[in-house]
């Protein structure tokens, strides 16, 4: 497997504020490799830096052979982009933007249209294709939005937290979107602060806190860091107030840690069976009704946790 | 070049999708040039209160047919709305009384000028010819008067030459003998004295119309329409600017710059979107006045030159505004005060002339002054060579705005690296 994308040593100072410091990975060829980590950590930056939209402080970066200082037309024809932010013309319909944004990428006539047509295909705005993009729910202008950024069929995509703020619909329909583009052959940069996605999508995750690349691998090998721990999650009622339980449990015997989250209560142990009759009683006890409990392996979320002694979620 | 072409394209698709945009680029101004009209009484008929009224004195030396028939056409009836027509025998005095700018133009006869035009060796030395003495702070007006005087000219040449080919062509034949010719000469040049009076026919037409029959009212809206255009048109370049700062907060100017496309492109591709979009509603308006008003805007080819230098011009100006501004609001709002600035010091409510000489001094740096110039002297029938002044001066302005835009833009780092 080659590299398509080498990174070494990135920097950007923005001013005094060095956003991100020194940051070294690369890709293969047919990945999906995420960059987690939580707002402000440095994603959008690095990617900046990988499209050639800044230019890196220190540091250098290849993208299919073409270095990201000495010759960014080389890169941004390898590459797509699919910003964090919505960048369309909402007055233009959704294939006019496809249009537009295809001219840009040096395509015209017959392919161009033909492949418009594709991509409309893919995004599922087919019927949808002369309604201007004013007009589309979040999710669609989404949807147009990872459209554009497939027009010219880069080698490598990359895609900054597409799925901020959409409906849960939408963030599946982009998901699946993501999977499908790799399957057919696309090397795939995906940034999110959402661990459930990284761990959905990802060969390889990197997880980046204050612009420095603190980890760095396969999920198994990142989980591995955390040690052989578990987590009970209980699901509780909605009037209930499950904050004295949730004391009383960090008081058990074999539990490290215990959380409460909405009506989730989380408690992380080195065995979760072994504590599970326990955890129950002590429920019960306090009259907090238990709907459901599930068992989950080690997690991204605990390994930023365990790197970093901070939430990933803010 | 392609690219810069295809973004231009794309701007005036979106300004012409814009429903706020096209209410002030086209319908306002159409609306306004019907309001104005209305009031100045254009479309009712010979009323008065339209008036130019053009102050001129006319110093007739020569008292001669021609000498006469001059003093005629510019007091006659036809042109009452557009000249206060006065004589006088004081060359000097009247020249003087434009140079304290009581009067616009005064033009000079010399003594003997139809008796030179009449004789078979006609003298062109500056002695013999009509002196137009205008004052330079006035050049709408004077252009006006000026492009009357030349029309009586060329009338006075074409019986002249005619006359004197009649002539030739009668010794040639043998019918005279040389020495008769002076005299047949004179004969003629008699008979063409009386032209005037005897038929209703007026000596000259106040446009190019080839037509000689047909003499044109002088239409008010012709300087209404030009004036309401260019103001709105101030409008689209600073929509235009707005919307180069709006790709920048939106994300797009962005995107463009990861697509394989450089920065100078996407530059002059929004700058071209400015300049299409304002010229495209400088034609759409000039076509809808044509049509709707049988407004004359004159020399086709004359149109489409300074449509082209008034939009250059603007459009520097709508650079040079976005330059300095941070906010798309921003350029919407200096936008519109420069908008209506413009449109009064350059004249397009009232005309420049009746402003204290700073203002006309400092409204030489709008385009509205220039192009409104231009677009008058066309209507009263200059050609394109009467243009040159403010062609010259619009593009002029749009270079140097562009450079001064270009060097700002630079430090403002549109494209942050
Ligand atoms: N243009 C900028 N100027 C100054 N600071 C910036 C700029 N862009 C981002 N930052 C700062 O750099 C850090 C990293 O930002 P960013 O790369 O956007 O993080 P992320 O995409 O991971 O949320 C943040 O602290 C942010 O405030
Ligand atoms: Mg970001």
């Amino acid at each position: 497997m080659t590299n398509i994308l080498e990174v070494q040593n990135l920097v950007k100072n923005y001013g005094d504020f060095q956003a991100v410091k020194g940051v070294s990975f690369h890709i293969q060829e047919g990945e999906i490799f995420s960059l987690l980590g939580p707002n402000g950590a440095g994603k959008t930056t690095t990617i900046s830096m990988l499209s050639t939209l800044y230019e890196p402080t220190a540091g250098d970066a290849t993208v299919a052979g073409h270095s990201v200082k000495k010759n960014p037309m080389g890169v941004r024809n390898a590459i797509g982009v699919v910003p964090q932010d919505l960048a369309l013309y909402e007055d233009l319909t959704a294939k006019e933007n496809l249009i537009f944004w295809g001219q840009m990428y040096n395509l015209s006539g017959k392919p161009l249209t033909s492949r418009v047509d594709e991509v409309l295909e893919q995004i599922g705005l087919t019927d949808k294709a002369k309604n201007k993009v004013k007009t589309f729910s979040g999710g669609m202008k989404r949807r147009v939005n990872i459209g554009v950024g497939l027009l010219h069929k880069p080698k490598l995509l990359f895609m900054d937290e597409p799925t901020v703020g959409i409906d849960p619909q939408s963030r599946r329909a982009i998901l699946d979107t993501v999977k499908d583009l790799n399957k057919q052959g696309m090397t795939v940069l995906y940034t999110t602060h959402y661990m459930e996605e990284a761990e959905e999508l990802s060969n390889r995750v990197g997880i980046i806190d204050h612009g420095e690349l603190i980890a760095i691998g396969t999920q198994k090998e990142l989980t591995k860091q955390v040690g052989e721990t578990e987590t009970l999650i209980l699901h509780v009622g909605e009037n209930e107030d499950p904050s004295a339980l949730v004391s009383a449990l960090k008081g058990l015997p074999n539990v490290i840690d215990a959380n409460v989250v909405n009506n989730e209560i989380s408690v992380v142990t080195p065995s979760a069976k072994d504590v599970l009759a326990s955890v129950v009683t002590k429920a019960n006890e306090r009259g907090i009704k238990i709907h459901s409990i599930d068992i989950r392996e080690p997690n991204l979320e605990a390994v930023f946790l365990h790197l970093t002694g901070r939430a990933l979620r803010d | 070049m392609l690219k810069t072409f295809l973004i231009g394209l794309k701007d005036l698709k979106i300004a012409f999708r814009d429903r706020a945009a096209i209410i002030f680029m086209l319908l306002t101004p159409f609306l306004l040039t019907i309001g104005m009209g209305l009031v100045t009484g254009r479309f009712s008929s010979n009323d008065n209160s339209g008036a130019l009224n053009i102050p001129i004195v006319i110093v007739n030396l020569d008292n001669d047919s021609l000498g006469d028939a001059l003093v005629e056409v510019f007091s006659s009836e036809e042109l009452a709305d557009l000249l206060e027509t006065t004589t006088s025998q004081d060359a000097e005095a009247a020249r003087a009384l434009v140079d304290k700018d009581e009067i616009t133009v005064a033009i000079i006869i010399p003594a003997g000028f139809t008796q030179n035009i009449f004789s078979a060796n006609a003298s062109q030395s500056e002695e013999h010819q009509v002196e137009f003495y205008a004052n330079p702070s006035r050049p709408t007006s004077a252009g006006i008067v000026k492009t009357i005087l030349d029309g009586f000219m060329a009338r006075v040449d074409e019986m002249r030459v005619g006359g004197i080919t009649s002539v030739t062509q009668l010794i040639i034949s043998g019918r005279i003998s040389p020495e008769q010719a002076n005299a047949v000469a004179e004969e003629m040049g008699a008979r063409f004295e009386n032209t005037p009076t005897d038929s209703d026919e007026t000596l000259i037409t106040l446009n190019t119309s080839t037509n000689q029959t047909e003499t044109n009212e002088v239409d008010m809206l012709a300087y209404i329409a030009p004036g309401m255009a260019l103001m709105f048109l101030m409008y689209t370049v600073s929509y235009g600017g707005r919307s180069i700062l709006a790709e920048k907060s939106g994300g797009t100017l962005t995107r463009l710059l990861v697509t394989p496309t450089n920065s100078m492109q996407i530059l002059g591709g929004k700058v071209f979107g400015i300049f299409l979009t304002g010229a495209a509603q400088m034609f759409i308006l000039i076509g809808a006045t044509s049509l709707l008003f049988q407004l004359q805007w004159g020399n086709m080819l004359g149109v489409i030159l300074l449509v082209f230098a008034a939009v250059f011009g603007a459009t520097g100006w709508g650079l040079l505004i976005t330059a300095f501004a941070r906010t798309p609001n921003q350029v919407g709002s200096v936008g519109s005060a420069v908008m209506l600035i413009f449109a009064i010091m350059g004249g397009s409510f009232l005309s420049t002339e009746n402003m204290p000489d700073f203002v006309q001094t400092l409204s030489k740096i709008t385009p509205n002054a220039w192009a409104l110039d231009g677009f008058t002297s066309l209507a009263f029938g200059g050609d394109t060579a009467s243009l040159t002044t403010p062609l010259l001066a619009l593009l002029t302005m749009g270079i140097l705005l562009f450079l001064v835009s270009a060097v700002l833009f630079g430090k403002k780092n549109l494209v942050q690296k």
